[in-house]
Order: C-alpha cells, then sequence, then structure tokens
C-alpha cells in the first residue's frame, strides 16, 4: 500500500510543505515547527496529536492564517488546491478564512461574541461569504442550527451566548463553521472544555455533518480516545516535528516511533487496571533548548548514539511513516 | 467491616449556596431569595490506606466536597467525621492545627497553586513553619530536600522558582508541599486534569508508591473514568449533588448498575476499538437551580418510567454496592 505522502498523486486538498515557523525573540528565534510536511485529501478526517508545547495548535493557526506576531513562516509553504495561501495579505486571507477552511477553537465561550446574539453573529457571517439578503441567510441560521441539533431554532436565533451551555454553545460554534461551507475545517481541541458525555455528542456532530458535506477535518487534540475513534489519518507530534503519520489503526495498534508507543502506553485503560502505568520520564523540551540530534532521544531508552547527534527523518516503517533511527535499522 | 469508626465518615453531607440576587433586586424585582444545592445528602466512608474516588461531571459537586472535607466550606447540614471526630465542630476549636496537619489537599491547576514570587524552598516550607513543626533552618532546609526527592525532584530544585518548571514538575511540588506535615489523608482535586498523559502517569505513579510507603488515604477526585480505574479502590458516582452509585471499583466498571454510570462509560471514547462510534448519550445537565423531580437523571435515562419523575430513589445498599435507582432491583 503506498502512502498518501507519495509525490506521483493527485493534488490533494490541503499541501503543507515543510513548514517552518520561527518566533524572533530578543534571545534569538525560536524555532516553534520545524519542517513539517503532510497533506489532507478531500473528506479525510485527519488527526494531530500531541503533548502541550508540540506544536500542534500552532499549526493549525499558521494554515487558518492566525499565527500570532513575531510568529512567522518562515520556510515552506501551505497550499489549498494547489495555491500558496501562506503569504496572503490580511484582506486576503479573511477571505479564504471562512469561505475555505472553517475554524473551530477550542473554548467555545471565548469563540463567540458575547454582545451580540447568536442569530446576528451567523448572519454576519453568512453575508460576509456568501451573497445573501438578511432573510435568506436568516433562513440559512435556522437550518445550521437544526443541522448541529439545535432545537427551536428559530426562538434561540434570539439567544445570546451565556444563555446556552458549553456543549450548546461549540454546536453554534461549528454552525458558524460551517456557514460559508468551507471544504477544510480545523478543530483545535474542540471538545476539550466538555464534559464525556457532551463530548460524545459533538464528536459524532462533527463527524457526520462534515461526511454529509464532504469536508475535510483536520481535529488537533490531546486525546488519543477522540482520535482513535474519529481519524482516518494520524499524525503525532513531538517538540515542534512530525515524528509519526500514518492510518490510525496501525499508529495506535502498532506504533513504530517509542514516543508514540510509549504515549499509548501511559495512558490508563478503562478495561484493563493495571499495576502501574508506563511512565516517559522527563518532560517535553523547552524551545530554546531543544536537544541535538532526534529531539526525543534524551526521554527514550532505546536511544543509540547516532541518535544524539543525527535528526532522523520521516521513514516509511510499515503502512505508517516513522522519524525514527530504529526503524531504518530495522529496515521495514 | 471493622468495629471501630471508619476512618473517614461522612453522613448526610449538604451544602447549599445562596445565589439569589442583592437585596434591593430582590425588592424592586420581587425575585424570591434562590438557594442552589450543591450537594445534597451524600454519605460515603473511607477505610484507612484506600482510595474513594468521586467521579461525574462538571456540577455535580465533587469539588465542594472536597472543600467542605478539608474544612473550606461548612457544611449546610450533616458532619465529617475523621476517627470518629467530628471535624468541623474541631476546625472551630483551638485543636484545629492538629486536625489540619492530618488532612492536607492538592489543587487541580499547579499554575494557580503554586506562588510565583516564592522559591520552591519556602513553598515546601511553608506548612512546616505554619504548623510550628520545624524552626531550624538547616533541618527545614533538609527536610524539603528530602521532601523533593521523595516526588521525584532534585533537592537542589528547591532555590528554582514554579516558573522554571513545567506542569507535572509543578503538580509535584504541590505534592511535596501536602506532604510535608506527614498528613494521613489527602484530599485531591482533579489532581491530573491540567497534566498531559506521559507526565499524568508520572504523577499517578508517585501518588501510588507515597500510598504504599506512607499509608495514606487519598479522596480522589475526578472526571476521567479511565484515571479513576486505575487509582481507585471505590468509586462513587455523582449526578447534581447525589451519589447515584458507590461501588468497589472492579465492581463498577465490570458490571456498572446505574443508567448513569452505565452512559459515562459508554461516552468514553475506546482507543482500541478504533473507528467505532460512541452512542452518544441525549442531553445535558440541568440546571441545578431548578432540577427535575423526581430522579433528577429520569430526563435523559432511556429506562426512565412515572415512578421516577415523581419520586426520587433513596441510596440503597445491595451487595456490596450502593445504588439510587428505581430500575435496578
Amino acid at each position: 500500500m503506498h502512502s498518501t505522502q507519495d509525490c506521483n498523486k493527485t493534488m490533494a486538498l490541503l499541501d503543507v510543505q515543510n513548514l517552518v515557523v520561527e518566533f524572533p525573540t530578543r534571545r534569538g528565534n525560536l524555532r516553534v515547527l520545524d519542517g513539517i510536511s503532510f497533506s489532507i485529501e478531500k473528506g479525510e478526517i485527519l488527526g494531530v496529536v500531541g503533548e502541550s508545547g508540540a506544536g500542534k495548535s500552532l499549526t493549525g493557526a499558521s494554515i487558518i492564517g492566525l499565527l500570532e506576531t513575531p510568529g512567522r513562516v518562515s520556510q515552506g509553504q501551505i497550499l489549498l488546491h494547489g495555491q500558496r495561501i501562506d503569504h496572503l495579505n490580511q484582506e486576503e486571507m479573511r477571505h479564504v478564512r471562512g469561505k475555505k477552511i472553517g475554524a473551530i477553537f477550542q473554548d467555545p465561550l471565548t469563540s463567540l461574541n458575547p454582545l451580540y446574539s447568536m442569530g446576528q453573529q451567523l448572519i454576519e457571517t453568512i453575508q460576509t461569504h456568501l451573497p445573501m439578503n438578511h432573510q435568506q441567510a436568516q433562513q440559512r441560521a435556522i437550518d445550521l442550527l437544526k443541522e448541529t441539533g439545535i432545537s427551536a431554532a428559530e426562538e434561540r436565533l434570539h439567544y445570546y451566548p451565556h444563555q446556552f451551555s458549553g456543549g450548546m454553545r461549540q454546536r453554534v460554534v461549528i454552525a458558524l463553521a460551517l456557514a460559508a461551507e468551507p471544504e477544510l475545517i480545523v478543530a483545535d481541541e474542540p471538545t476539550t472544555a466538555l464534559d464525556v458525555s457532551i463530548q460524545a455528542q459533538i464528536i459524532s456532530l462533527l463527524k457526520n455533518i462534515c461526511k454529509q458535506r464532504g469536508a475535510a477535518v483536520m481535529l488537533i487534540t490531546h486525546d488519543m480516545g477522540v482520535i482513535a475513534e474519529t481519524c482516518d489519518r494520524v499524525a503525532v507530534m513531538y517538540a515542534g516535528r512530525i515524528v509519526e503519520i500514518g492510518p490510525v489503526v496501525d499508529v495506535i495498534h502498532s506504533p513504530a516511533h517509542p514516543y508514540t508507543a510509549g504515549l499509548m502506553a501511559s495512558i490508563p485503560d478503562i478495561f484493563h487496571s493495571r499495576e502501574r502505568l508506563n511512565q516517559i520520564d522527563g518532560a517535553m523540551p523547552r524551545l530554546n533548548a531543544i536537544p541535538s540530534g532526534c529531539a526525543f532521544h534524551p526521554r527514550c531508552d532505546k536511544h543509540t548514539e547516532q541518535c544524539k547527534t543525527h535528526r532522523p527523518e520521516l521513514m516509511h516503517a510499515g503502512a505508517t511513516q516513522a522519524a525514527c533511527w530504529l526503524v531504518a535499522k530495522e529496515g521495514v | 467491616m471493622s468495629t471501630s469508626a471508619p476512618f473517614i465518615d461522612v453522613q448526610g453531607l449538604s451544602k447549599h449556596f445562596d445565589v439569589s440576587a442583592s437585596f434591593l433586586n430582590r425588592l424592586i424585582e420581587g425575585k424570591p431569595k434562590q438557594n442552589l444545592i450543591a450537594v445534597n445528602g451524600v454519605s460515603f466512608q473511607i477505610e484507612q490506606g484506600t482510595t474513594l474516588a468521586l467521579v461525574g461531571e462538571s456540577g455535580c459537586g465533587k469539588s465542594t466536597i472536597a472543600k467542605l472535607l478539608v474544612g473550606l466550606y461548612e457544611p449546610t447540614q450533616g458532619s465529617v467525621k475523621l476517627q470518629g471526630v467530628d471535624v468541623h465542630a474541631c476546625y472551630r476549636s483551638p485543636r484545629a492545627l492538629q486536625l489540619r496537619r492530618r488532612v492536607q489537599m492538592i489543587f487541580q491547576d499547579p499554575y494557580a497553586s503554586l506562588n510565583p514570587r516564592w522559591h520552591v524552598q519556602d513553598i515546601v516550607a511553608e506548612p512546616l513553619l505554619e504548623h510550628g513543626l520545624m524552626s531550624n533552618a538547616t533541618d527545614i532546609e533538609q527536610r524539603v530536600g528530602e521532601l523533593l526527592s521523595k516526588v521525584g525532584l532534585n533537592p537542589l530544585d528547591r532555590i528554582k522558582y514554579p516558573h522554571q518548571f513545567s506542569g507535572g514538575q509543578r503538580q509535584r511540588i504541590s505534592i511535596a508541599r501536602a506532604l510535608a506535615t506527614q498528613p494521613e489523608f489527602l484530599v485531591c482535586d482533579e489532581p491530573t486534569s491540567a497534566l498531559d498523559v506521559s507526565v499524568q502517569a508520572q504523577v499517578l505513579n508517585i501518588m501510588q508508591d507515597l500510598q504504599t510507603q506512607h499509608g495514606l488515604t487519598y479522596l480522589f477526585i475526578s472526571h476521567n473514568l479511565a484515571v479513576v480505574r486505575h487509582v481507585s479502590d471505590r468509586v462513587g458516582v455523582m449526578y447534581l449533588g447525589r451519589l447515584v452509585e458507590l461501588a468497589p471499583t472492579d465492581q463498577l466498571f465490570l458490571n456498572p448498575q446505574h443508567p448513569y454510570t452505565r452512559m459515562l462509560l459508554e461516552a468514553i471514547p475506546k482507543l482500541r476499538d478504533t473507528g467505532r462510534a460512541r452512542t452518544p448519550v441525549q442531553g445535558e445537565v440541568p440546571n441545578p437551580l431548578n432540577p427535575p423531580s423526581g430522579c433528577t437523571f429520569h430526563p435523559r435515562c432511556p429506562q426512565a418510567t412515572d415512578r421516577c419523575k415523581q419520586e426520587r430513589p433513596a441510596l440503597r445498599t445491595m451487595g456490596r454496592i450502593q445504588i439510587a435507582c428505581h430500575a435496578v432491583t
């Protein structure tokens, strides 16, 4: 089976090539993303998983053009339908964002304006991107709310964000993201602020609604469980790089990279109680002190001399690709 | 089944919060006084050296119970007894300091619970000084070093500030601080919720080791059922301020009885079966200011009958479990 990353393929919906994002500071350049490449096909759900500080949210922010200054894309490119979107100016990017790429953020309360009713916010978004009059936009807003499972949508259009619960707000945020029928949705931790029972509702809503519309999703989360049930492929990030990428089943059941394996083993399992959890000693390195060679080597119990000096690139490891010298040795 | 009093004995614990509008607003708008019942008649026991976990969704009263147990809140009704001594009466008496030494708390957010202006040395030594356990500077320094190495940090870390540590390390500093007075009972309110999984494993392992070494008793509050399964001996499931099921951990996970417990277990994403969709449960937690009649879970319950709408089920003992549900017989 050929990986989707092979170069002789049809054009992907989103193609990120060797993306480098840097934050110039007084103490020098902090390289927060270091050569990230991946692609998302039409209608595909790609999960991006990693611990805090791995750079997953920054990857999402670069794609939707919301990198906070002084952060900047210093190398590489982001292609949407084969067209570069990483060097557009603010105004041009506004047309891409919302229209072609929708965004869902972690905290639904801060992504909605508390001073405007749900209807005003939805109608504004719809009219910005679609040529509709107020009446049509309002009807579309009602349809969107109904589609995201909000009952009595006509009445709730006049509600303000504080009158909704967390789960309902996230439904409205999903409605907002879908307002202009984007082909790609970047969802950054969409369920982290929600309770488990609500989390299940939101995930299945997101999954179904995107499937119906054929929209692709980049799902950023730290929760492996959410990735397992939702995504087609998953990219595991560590210290600003992708360390493993491949089909979800393979990455979860037979991880090739020691970091992925450690991560999987440290998750407590609801069905099998274990005496002791496997732990990965140490912590994610700071950005100003990324270890030489493979950034994971100080925490890896299988590291060799080569790992300390030479940085591994992504290599084929069975069905997945992993950036690890062990994979090269085993000659998979 | 020991004959002596259980280590922690909570009986009929309730906490009401007054959330009424201000006096003037009530007068003008004619609004009545309003009480939020955060915890409603909760009873449980914890045996020495074991862990009881409380789980539930946000707003079910887990954290209120934690604060009631350590004396940060006064109960509206009911009592908490530690080895037969009423703790709230004790907190008001001159013996309060002795009791506080035995009961300590670990908070959720390791970023908010450590003073950023203090050295780790001062943070960990504060309980020692506060309780007058030590006064000699070199003794204190040595004790702080011991405590830090106990939680897997370097004793030399004591001259650093909290911002120089990662989240997991900070949480270990709060554990070291909680251990300083050699407590017997630790109340842990979501101790690993703010941490990444690999670091969560480190902290949970340390907590487990400390329990075996020192015979600590834990009340472990979490919304993460997988973590609860791993650390606890017994689990109490809460919904809208009440306990709905209390059972030994293995029994609860292998054979959950209450529909709400089953729903919570079902709602967890399973790592092992990839791509299998969860069956999401409909509805959300009702407003605690205006809880449903009868069994408060009935609007979301697939097994609800007319009886559930009218009559609130009491917590009954059935074998080794306690359960509040009409459908379970």
